[in-house]
């Protein structure tokens, strides 16, 4: 485990961070912003003077730090802004060639910063901080700079770097989407104040917490593509199947999947007229109010949980209680691919 | 007549007070260019002064200060045995002092212009403040570098009045080509005095003219 213990005040904002994160995998830390996420990282960075006990500068921290916005330096080609770090790294833990390989930079490392993308640039940026050996990487929202079909391009990048390297990643994102498809612990800053902590799907299944009550509720899960018909792929769900627009693998490793709660809908019996594909049986567990309108709803669906968000009426209406038997309708579901 | 003696001698003088200008100006543009105590106004005003005061002003009292009897100058008889003011030592001090804005504002401005981001990065991957320094800072501030120097190079060689005010005008020591030009002009040598202004004339244009195409390749590299 990796100990994160901040304290900064910076006029009004008070961060006031204690908390553990596992030293491997990626910790998601999710917050809206003003929450602190930026400033919680320039102090374990040791950008921010005055944030830790032990007050050491940030080149002394052995932290690699991935920015918003890739500044790489302009004066130096790829090959010189990567082994920057390389060159003042503390160990050798991690293998150049295999980072150049994994994020495909082999082939502009001649190149002149100002000739890349904005994606490139961030792949160049993060194996920078990748080659300094570092103990932990911290990223600060690296795909926010970038548009849709970029993040997309960036993403599978981080799937291989999280599966193929050890290094611990703290990712910093307003994003839970992001952080549902990269995340394997989550983190939830408010007001400078962690408010949750603890593996991803466990803090994610959460009713009770204010920052995952709205939009940002939801689930996410894994589960195995088993069959492709008509343009869509059956995936194995607790007891029962999923039906997933698009072609994915079959027999392949388990899919991340994230159903968001403003998506799923309660019926007391099950419903036979409706465009909605995938209908599951599931069992009430918890009915927790968020507002004078919004309730989320926590069902179990044998071994997996989901989250409905559903009205305070509709909650009334049907006489929502834990240990019911009802029928959940999922409406989307989106897949890590 | 030697036109060339005062000439190497204004030379000499502009080669010294640039390379002291680059070692005492860097730290000094350095520290305007980061920091945000409330000092720094005052410090920006010292250090442009020499822009606005009349050159007899600042003569003036760097020729109390340097002589015999004021502050710097006592302390540099006891030292070496001989004065500040009217030597090519006194000569130097006082254009540092007169030339110190033409070389700090190029290169503050090049340092503001440095995204701090940048510094940041170059501490997360291990560089030390002094190493950022000169990895990072210094090669993306060439330009200011450059004209920093070449600027105060060109404005001490054409310096006058302060060099008047504590130099006075020895031959080999102290007499600079302007202070040359104007002893021709006054004994009415015009010949010598053109040569020499031509001469003066046409280092300028080249000095200024090698700054402005160095920053004209420098930028569409």
């Amino acid at each position: 485990m990796i100990r994160l213990r901040h304290k900064l005040t910076k006029g009004d904002f008070v961060l006031d961070v204690d908390a553990e994160i596992p030293d491997a995998g990626i910790t998601g830390i999710f917050g809206e912003s003003g929450s602190g996420k930026t400033t919680l990282l320039r102090c374990i960075a040791g950008l921010e003077r005055g944030a830790s006990e032990d007050g050491l500068p940030a080149h002394k921290r052995n932290v690699g730090y991935v920015f918003q916005q890739p500044t790489l330096f302009p004066h130096l080609d790829v090959r010189g802004n990567i082994e920057f770090g390389a060159k003042r790294a503390m160990s050798n833990r991690v293998d150049g060639s295999q980072v150049i390989d994994i994020l495909r930079l082999g082939s502009f490392l001649d190149r002149k910063p100002d000739t890349l993308s904005g994606g490139e640039a961030q792949r160049v940026a993060i194996a920078a901080a990748l080659l300094r050996s570092p103990d932990l990487v911290l990223m600060d929202e690296p795909l926010a700079s970038l548009d849709r079909a970029r993040k997309d391009e960036l993403l599978p990048y981080f799937d291989r770097l999280h599966d193929e390297l050890s290094v611990p990643v703290v990712y910093v994102s307003h994003d839970i989407e992001e952080i549902g498809r990269l995340c394997d612990h989550l983190v939830l800053l408010e007001n400078g104040r962690v408010t949750a902590s603890g593996d991803l799907f466990d803090v994610l299944s959460r009713v009770d917490v204010p920052l995952l009550s709205g939009r940002n509720a939801g689930v996410v899960l894994w589960a195995s593509a088993v069959e492709v018909e008509d343009g869509l792929t059956k995936f194995h769900f607790a007891d029962g199947d999923i039906w997933v627009p698009g072609v994915f693998a079959t027999d392949a490793a388990p899919l991340r999947l994230r159903i968001a709660a403003s998506d799923v809908s309660i019926c007391r019996e099950r419903p036979s007229q409706t465009t909605i594909l995938n209908v599951l049986r599931v069992t009430v567990d918890a009915v927790h109010r968020v507002d004078d309108a919004i309730s989320l709803v926590r069902l179990d669906a044998g071994n997996q949980v989901l989250l409905a968000r559903v009205t305070n009426r509709s909650v009334a209406r049907l006489e929502l209680k834990p240990a019911d038997r009802v029928f959940a309708q999922v409406k989307s579901v989106t897949v890590r691919h | 007549m030697n036109i060339f003696g005062p000439l190497w001698l204004s030379i000499q003088l502009a080669l010294a007070t640039t390379a002291i200008l680059l070692l005492i100006g860097t730290p000094i543009a350095w520290w305007l260019s980061q920091t945000s105590s409330r000092w720094k106004p005052i410090a920006q005003t010292i250090v442009a002064m020499p822009i606005v005061l009349p050159p007899t002003v600042l003569g003036f009292y760097l020729l109390i200060l340097l002589g015999p009897d004021g502050a710097i100058g006592s302390w540099w008889v006891q030292l070496t045995g001989s004065a500040l003011t009217f030597s090519f030592a006194g000569l130097v001090i006082a254009s540092c002092i007169y030339s110190m804005p033409f070389a700090i504002q190029p290169m503050q401005n090049a340092f503001e212009a440095l995204p701090r981001q940048m510094l940041e990065r170059a501490w997360t991957l291990g560089a030390s403040r002094l190493d950022a320094f000169f990895s990072v800072v210094v090669p993306l501030s060439v330009r200011g570098f450059v004209g920093g120097l070449v600027l105060s190079f060109a404005h001490t060689l054409g310096e006058f009045g302060v060099v008047l005010m504590v130099g006075g005008n020895i031959p080999g020591e102290t007499r600079v080509i302007s202070i040359a030009i104007y002893d021709h002009v006054e004994t009415l040598n015009y010949a010598a005095a053109h040569k020499m202004s031509l001469l003066l004339l046409a280092f300028a244009f080249v000095v200024l003219l090698g700054m402005y195409v160095f920053n004209r390749r420098w930028d569409s590299r």
